[in-house]
């Protein structure tokens, strides 16, 4: 049931010589795995992001990746904290750009695009400009267009840290939907507790200076999650379990941060 | 921000109620964007001629707007062939700058050690006056309207190379990443974001430039004070101040302020073309 997907191996990154912003980070994410990365601000979990991403190096350790059975032009989707759009394109622009990249014609691409703007309810709007969009839409655009390529596995950074709490609750069942429909392994960055448990089924709680894992925690509650979840009062005891571990990790740091 | 979430369900439609007063609102502003400019202008002209018959101002002072009209009719052909004279050495300077300042934008932009090292010559050459440097130039060039071209030139070369150096380095590093992500090689990324990214600045510094080469041809050829058949209009409006013929000095006045509209609308349009649909300076927001 649990294949080894993606393996961190004491992963070490400074930047400069003063900074490490991670410090021997070891961990082992399964296919299938909602992995949280929880940690308070600079502790490491863009960074980390990152280097699995293959957008940084890594300083020392190594980071290995299951190679995909079947060939796709790119295995692993990233969304920002920012929507990234650009904005001089519309949105069927957007979306296409991964697939465009990889040698894709507008037409060729043309069937893969709408689909992906379908599964986030946007397949009216792909004539649009990214102005023309809310945030939330934005977020979507931006979704779409990391599953374009029909990923296993969505790395997201923190990426409805910016919306309004109607739009992200929202967001965060798309979110599960989507990973549910296309078996993802998925790794999400946050700042929240609340969000960390109602999607994932697994938190790493992370600590700053130096960044490092500190705690990897399952959440006891079967997945995938609806609304019902967000109301009931496991949730609540699943939160303060985690709320607990996470404030131990900040307890006599220094906080100032 | 309930409306944020309203919008945001993907299948609620695009289609906002048709504002039919909103619309006629809209159009008559768009009408009067043209109206109000004209009819000043047009109010100021005809005072000015209504103040020199008033005042009975003498024309080798101040020159009725009709007189100077019958002026550019009279002197039409000859004003003709200066004005096409300076537009050609406009718009090649123009053009060169263009070339010039987007070729070394882009190597500054791959290369800053290359930039550290020539961008104080481009500075130099900038914040000297071009009215310091037209002398030199026309001594080491023989070819006047190639000595002009230089000159012009130089003052319509440096927004252009700094703009595009911004531009291209105003990427957003978001997008860079995720170019990365999806092994763009480095010619994609040249025409798919480093170009659009660059876009807006060039523009911007294409608006100014075309102001400073009209600037730069006219004062290169007021320090040039060329004389003869192949001239420009500057060497008209000199050769007429000599003359005393105040009239003629309007009419090619005219004619200088005419192309530098002209310039200003061609950029200006050329900007909304391939801004228009993204980009905040050019768009108009609805109300
Ligand atoms: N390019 C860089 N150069 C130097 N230091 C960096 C760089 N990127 C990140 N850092 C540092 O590394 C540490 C970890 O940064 P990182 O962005 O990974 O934190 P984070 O957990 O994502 O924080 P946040 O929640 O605020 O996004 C921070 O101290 C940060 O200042
Ligand atoms: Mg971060």
């Amino acid at each position: 049931m649990s294949t080894p997907l993606i393996r961190l191996d004491r992963v070490r990154k400074e930047f400069g010589r003063h900074v490490l912003a991670v410090e021997d980070m070891s961990l082992t994410i399964n296919q299938g795995d909602f992995i949280s990365f929880l940690g308070p601000s600079g502790c490491g979990k863009s960074t980390a992001l990152k280097m699995i991403a293959g957008l940084l190096p890594v300083t020392a350790g190594t980071i290995q990746i299951a190679p995909p059975e079947e060939k796709v032009e790119q295995d692993l989707g990233f969304v920002f904290q920012e929507p990234t759009l650009m904005p001089w394109g519309t949105v069927f622009d957007n979306v296409w750009l991964p697939l465009r990249l990889a040698g894709l014609s507008r037409r060729a691409a043309r069937e893969r695009v709408r689909a992906a703007l379908v599964e986030v309810g946007l397949s009216k709007f792909e004539k649009s400009y990214p102005r023309e969009l809310s945030g939330g839409m934005k977020m979507r655009v931006s979704i779409a267009r990391a599953m374009v390529t029909r990923p296993r596995i969505l790395l997201m950074d923190e990426p409805f840290a910016a919306l309004d709490e109607m739009t992200r609750s929202k967001l965060n069942n798309d979110v599960i939907r989507l990973a549910h429909e296309h078996r993802l392994t998925v790794i999400f960055v946050t700042h929240s507790v609340f969000e960390a448990v109602y999607l994932s089924n697994r938190i790493a709680v992370m600590a700053a200076r130096p960044g490092r894992v500190v705690a990897d925690l399952t959440v006891n509650a079967p997945w995938p999650r609806g609304e019902d979840y967000r109301v009931s009062p496991e949730f609540s005891t699943e939160a303060a379990r985690v709320s607990q571990v996470l404030k131990g990790t900040l307890h006599g740091d220094d906080i100032d941060h | 921000m309930a409306t944020t979430s309203t919008i945001d369900d993907g299948d609620s439609g695009a289609a906002a109620p048709v504002n039919t007063a909103a619309l006629a609102r809209a159009r008559r502003q768009r009408i009067l964007a043209w109206v109000l400019p004209i009819t000043t202008l047009a109010a100021a002209i005809a005072f000015w001629e209504f103040w020199v018959w008033y005042k009975q101002v003498p024309h080798f002072l101040v020159p009725a707007p009709s007189r100077i009209w019958a002026t550019l009719m009279v002197d039409g052909p000859s004003l003709m062939r200066s004005a096409w004279f300076t537009v050609r050495l406009t718009f090649w300077s123009l053009f060169l700058a263009i070339v010039g300042g987007v070729l070394l934008g882009a190597l500054f932009a791959l290369s800053r050690p290359l930039e550290m090292r020539l961008f104080p010559f481009a500075v130099i050459l900038q914040v000297t006056p071009i009215v310091a440097i037209a002398p030199l130039i026309l001594i080491y060039v023989h070819n006047t309207f190639a000595a002009l071209l230089v000159c012009a030139w130089l003052v319509a070369f440096f927004p252009i190379l700094s703009n595009t150096v911004v531009g291209l380095r105003s990427t957003d590093h978001n997008l860079r990443d995720l170019f990365t992500l999806y092994r763009a090689t480095p010619l994609q990324r040249l025409r798919l974001l480093l170009a659009p990214s660059a876009l807006p600045y060039f523009m911007a510094a294409l608006k100014i430039a075309g102001g400073l080469a009209l600037i730069g041809a006219v004062v290169a050829e007021f320090v040039a004070g060329a004389t003869g058949a192949n001239t420009g209009l500057a060497s008209r409006i000199i050769e007429s101040s000599f003359r005393n013929e105040i009239p003629r000095m309007f009419a090619a006045l005219v004619l200088v302020s005419l192309l530098g509209v002209a310039i200003f609308l061609m950029t200006s349009l050329a900007s909304k073309l391939v801004l228009g649909k993204w980009h905040e300076s050019e768009i108009k927001r609805e109300s």
